[in-house]
């Protein structure tokens, strides 16, 4: 090859080669710029303009404690009106970045959502007949409620990181709280149900796993049949079985809570990292373990690869199916965990439905955390913070009728998957079975 | 530390149901060689290769290492028996680093399983140094252009000691730059004591970089050859019959300019600019073609021009009539042919007859929609016709287009597009996985069309193709025209033009690297060197 021609010759003038566009046709996605927008101008009126006269006062002490802090006490009119102007600022930055074609950085969102959460917690508590609560009450109870779905966020992350997408956790969370609400009662001992529990999670993802790896049954359609099956099943046997006998067969002890001593009298993070049931101990292990293993062991780099590319996993000699198959049973094993505290910590029998559609509450954890175990965690304790504001706050009483409350955790669900954290990106091979060749 | 290794594979067998996909294959890979399989799309390289490898199981035959029998079970044994393979489709997850993706599989671990990445890093970087990679271990893949990824792959089989290496169609996501950095990669490698496997149906850098051919034709050993057998000779053993790998096409008599696209500009729903302010024009009796790598936002614009894509500014003239922003259906009527770049996904219905599919642009038009009905009779009457005037291969036009060849599929495309009277033709990779017979059909249909007096636009990411059909080359690179420049523009200008150099500065370091260069002899004839490019003998 070495024909030397030639300069390309004169006469093709191209005026569009060298040309940059202006900045008239750059993208903009206005989602995000709106949506706090939108949400800061609610804050302004309801929060601030509409907001409540009283003083709104936080307990941050509870009674055991090492030290008392004093009660913080907010003027909620003054307060609405400050946050919800932070607030629209925000939203004008992000609204300032999209005209300059940035990308919102992510602690943006976050840090509006924090401010407007507490915003909202102001207004709401200032508005209530006895403007007074205990905030480490509040955050000790979200936890509690967030077990679960952190748990079943947990089997999602461990399911979709190998590329099964994972529908049925709430089959699994309900399969776990039946399971081991019958075992503890026969055994009498509910470190024997936990265990059962984990079993009978591990058999509704055996199943799943089955179906959608072996015999390539759609995904999602499995996934929402085992919940109906599970639902089903268990509904049932707590009908036939359950209410025949329920001393025998639905009166479970509950796990004790384990008080470590000292460190869960430092105030507002003693009751919360420091006063759990063994499950929730369970929690916070399974969180960190499943980050780590996911992102810093030689299981969890093959585990993404098969998620993420599994015919490179399969050129380098990884069992594709295999791996998937095991994780999708691990998975549901935690779910299972998640489902036992329904039954062994929050309350002490079975009733039908139990799980009342938290496994789709945690797959929303679960998208809005990123496909990540502390993000999934994150995510899951916002949802069971709204959860546990509605309880709350019928308690006090405030001016919103507790069915709106009610409503709290699935807004907060549809704006958070809604895309208010930015574009996520599962992994590319999420639901899409593996054939060699 | 070099171990060499003699691969022989001895009456390998695959078979797909019904389909003998491998039928007895021996292949002899001695020691240290460059031993290429040639043959066209379909001919059963790959299969043969993924036998090797451990991807399939051998219907029949055995593969013996230094004369030893062995079997592999999957790609771990292949790989401990110290056989590396490059796919075609690179195997790498796009969102890890160099160095997860070239641990993957063969980790090394601390105490309780977790990752040493910094063992594999001083590993990369080792290889780097010798070959002269310029790698870096903690880029993400997905940020790396074809060129390095390709590297990582190669990485990836020497770090895990391979003697063998196979590599399935190397060249065909590079620029000419990249495919002559690769054979030099692979001469060196060869020097190192590295068998190599090259897997390709590009004569040119078979006959450059191979010391062993071996043919193959409808998975069939056809013959070996050395690498000092002429492009004529190597060409008919790949079809099995002569063939005439130069079109000869009279020189265009282009009219008037009745195509025009300005400014055009398409965003990708991630917000790039994919195809970033273009502006060509294409007479009547005219063949412009489109050259560039893959993916620099080819798709795109024949998509644009179509209608199929959304954000799109700027503006596209068909006989002074605006296309942009009207429907397909529009832009269909207003007299545009087009064949997209994958005919299984967006150019035909695979389960749909071949008739069926011939008609898919005119079913509601008379003679073939009746009423709310349709007319079976015309739909077929129609397909024979067609099947005649294009020499589409099948007994009958109420099979599944599915069920034909690429070849033939393509075939049924072209004739159902070409029915229409058309204003402009587009046609994208028109002759990807097709075999050499069709393609020759299909060059000359297409030229046929720009003598009726088309203007016709061919896209494609084959140098050779290009050169072979277009009057006029515009070159892409990044969403951006580099320039057009004419007919019988050199190769190496066109390379390097792809790589985004503007058309003078090509021209330029061209001829630097001539003046300064030894292994290029004269070429005979300068700038008509068409299909095979030119030998490099």
């Amino acid at each position: 090859m070495s024909t030397t021609t030639t300069a390309p010759r004169p006469g093709t003038p191209q005026p569009g080669s060298t040309r940059i566009q202006g900045s008239s046709a750059k993208p903009v996605t206005w989602k995000i710029p709106i949506l706090l927008a939108a949400l800061g101008l609610v804050a302004f009126v309801f929060f601030g303009l509409m907001g409540p006269n009283q003083t709104a006062k936080f307990g941050i002490s509870s009674a055991g404690d090492f030290f008392q802090l004093p009660v913080i006490e907010v003027p909620a009119f003054l307060a609405g009106i400050v946050l919800s102007v932070v607030l629209l600022g925000l939203a004008g930055y992000a609204v300032y970045l999209k005209t300059k074609s940035q990308h919102v950085p992510r602690w943006l969102p976050i840090a509006f959502i924090v401010v407007f959460v507490v915003a909202f917690l102001i207004w709401l508590v200032g508005g209530a007949r006895t403007p007074n609560i205990s905030l480490a009450g509040l955050i000790a109870g979200s936890v509690t409620l967030a077990v679960p779905l952190v748990f079943g966020s947990l089997s999602g992350v461990l399911c979709e990181r190998v590329g099964v997408v994972n529908i049925a956790i709430e089959g699994q969370l309900l399969g776990g709280a039946f399971t081991a609400a019958i075992v503890a009662s026969i055994t009498k001992n509910p470190f024997v149900g936990l265990l059962a529990a984990a079993v009978a999670g591990a058999l509704v993802s055996v199943v799943l796993a089955l179906f959608s790896i072996k015999y390539l049954v759609n995904q999602i359609i499995v996934g929402v049949v085992l919940n109906v099956l599970v639902s089903g099943l268990t509904g049932f046997m707590f009908s036939t079985v359950m209410q025949a006998d329920p001393e025998q067969f639905n009166s479970p002890d509950r796990l004790p809570i384990v008080d470590i001593p000292v460190l869960s009298s430092i105030p507002l993070i003693g009751p919360i990292l420091f006063r759990q049931s063994v499950v929730g101990y369970l929690m916070y292990i399974a969180v960190i373990v499943v980050w780590i293993g996911l992102f810093k062991t030689k299981w969890g780099l093959r585990v993404r690869a098969v998620g993420e590319h599994p015919e490179a996993a399969d050129t380098l000699g990884i069992k594709v199916n295999a791996t998937r198959f095991w994780n999708v049973t691990l998975g549901g094993a935690v779910a299972g965990i998640g489902g036992s505290f329904f039954t062994l910590v929050a309350i002490d029998s079975f009733t039908k439905e139990i799980s009342g559609g938290r496994g789709f509450i945690a797959l929303a954890a679960l998208i809005f955390g990123r496909w990540n175990p502390i993000g999934a965690f994150f995510a899951a304790l916002l949802f069971g913070f709204a959860d546990n504001l509605q309880s709350i706050v019928t308690i006090i009483g405030t001016p919103v009728p507790s069915q709106f409350m009610a409503m709290l955790p699935y807004l907060v669900t549809v704006l958070a998957v809604a895309g208010l954290v930015g574009r996520s990106r599962p992994p590319a091979a999420s639901g899409i079975p593996y054939v060699k060749g | 530390m070099v171990r060499v290794l003699k691969l022989e594979l001895k009456g390998i067998t695959k078979r797909f149901g019904s389909l003998l996909a491998n039928d007895h294959i021996d292949v002899v890979v001695e020691p240290g060689q460059i031993h290429c399989l040639l043959g066209e799309n379909g001919a059963g390289k790959s299969t043969l290769m993924n036998v090797l490898y451990g991807l399939y199981e051998p219907t029949d035959g055995e593969i013996l290492i230094d004369g030893k029998p062995v079997t592999f079970r999957g790609p771990g044994d292949a790989m401990a028996a110290g056989i590396g393979m490059v796919h075609q489709h690179f195997m790498l997850v796009p969102v890890f680093t160099v160095a997860e993706n070239v641990a993957l599989g063969a980790e090394a671990t601390k105490a309780g399983g977790f990752l040493n990445l910094d063992d594999t890093r001083r590993k990369i970087k080792e290889i780097s140094d010798r070959y002269g990679f310029d790698v870096d271990p903690d880029a993400l893949v997905e940020d790396l252009p074809v060129g390095v990824q390709q590297r990582v792959e190669i990485i990836k089989a020497l770090v895990r000691d391979a003697k063998v290496l196979i590599l399935d169609e190397p060249t065909a996501v590079l620029t000419p730059q990249d495919t002559d950095e690769l054979l030099d990669i692979m001469r060196q490698l060869k020097s190192g004591g590295t068998s190599i496997v090259f897997i390709s149906h590009k004569l040119r850098e078979v006959k450059a970089v191979s010391d062993t051919i071996t043919v193959i034709r409808r998975g069939k050993v056809v013959g070996t050859a050395a690498p000092g057998a002429s492009t004529t000779e190597l060409a008919s053993m790949m079809v099995g019959r002569s063939v005439s790998l130069t079109l000869d096409k009279e020189p265009a008599r282009p009219q008037e300019t009745t195509f025009e696209v300005k400014d055009l500009t398409v965003i990708a729903p991630s917000g790039q600019h994919v195809v970033d302010g273009i502006s060509f024009d294409i007479a009547r009796g005219e063949i412009l073609a489109v050259a560039g790598v893959q993916g620099n936002g080819q798709t795109e614009l024949t998509e644009a021009i179509l209608g199929l894509q959304e954000r799109v500014h700027g503006s596209i003239l068909l006989d002074g009539k605006e296309l942009l922003g009207r429907s397909v259906k529009e832009v269909l009527q207003a007299g545009v042919g087009f064949v997209p770049e994958d005919r299984k996904v967006d150019g035909l219905i695979g389960t749909f007859s071949i008739a069926e599919n011939l008609v898919l642009d005119l079913y509601d038009q008379s003679p073939f929609a009746k009423g709310i009905g349709m007319s079976p009779a015309k739909v077929l009457e129609n397909a024979t016709s067609r099947i005649g005037e294009f020499d589409i291969r099948t007994p009958s036009g109420s099979l599944a287009a599915g069920t034909l060849s690429g070849g033939n599929q393509q075939k049924v495309v072209m004739a159902r597009e070409l029915s229409r009277p058309l204003r402009l033709f587009i046609a994208s990779q028109p002759t990807r996985g097709v075999d050499v017979g069709s393609i020759e059909f299909l060059h000359r249909r297409i030229v046929a069309e720009r003598d009726n007096g088309t203007p016709v636009m061919i896209v494609s990411t084959e140098l050779d193709e290009v050169m072979e059909l277009a009057d006029r080359i515009a070159v892409l690179y990044k969403g951006k025209l580099v320039g057009i420049v004419p007919a019988g523009t050199s190769r190496d200008v066109l390379g390097l033009m792809m790589a985004g150099l503007s058309p003078d500065d090509a021209a330029h370091a061209d001829r630097a690297h001539h003046d300064g260069s030894l292994d290029d002899g004269p070429s005979p004839e300068p700038s008509t060197s068409r299909a095979e490019g030119g030998d490099h003998d």
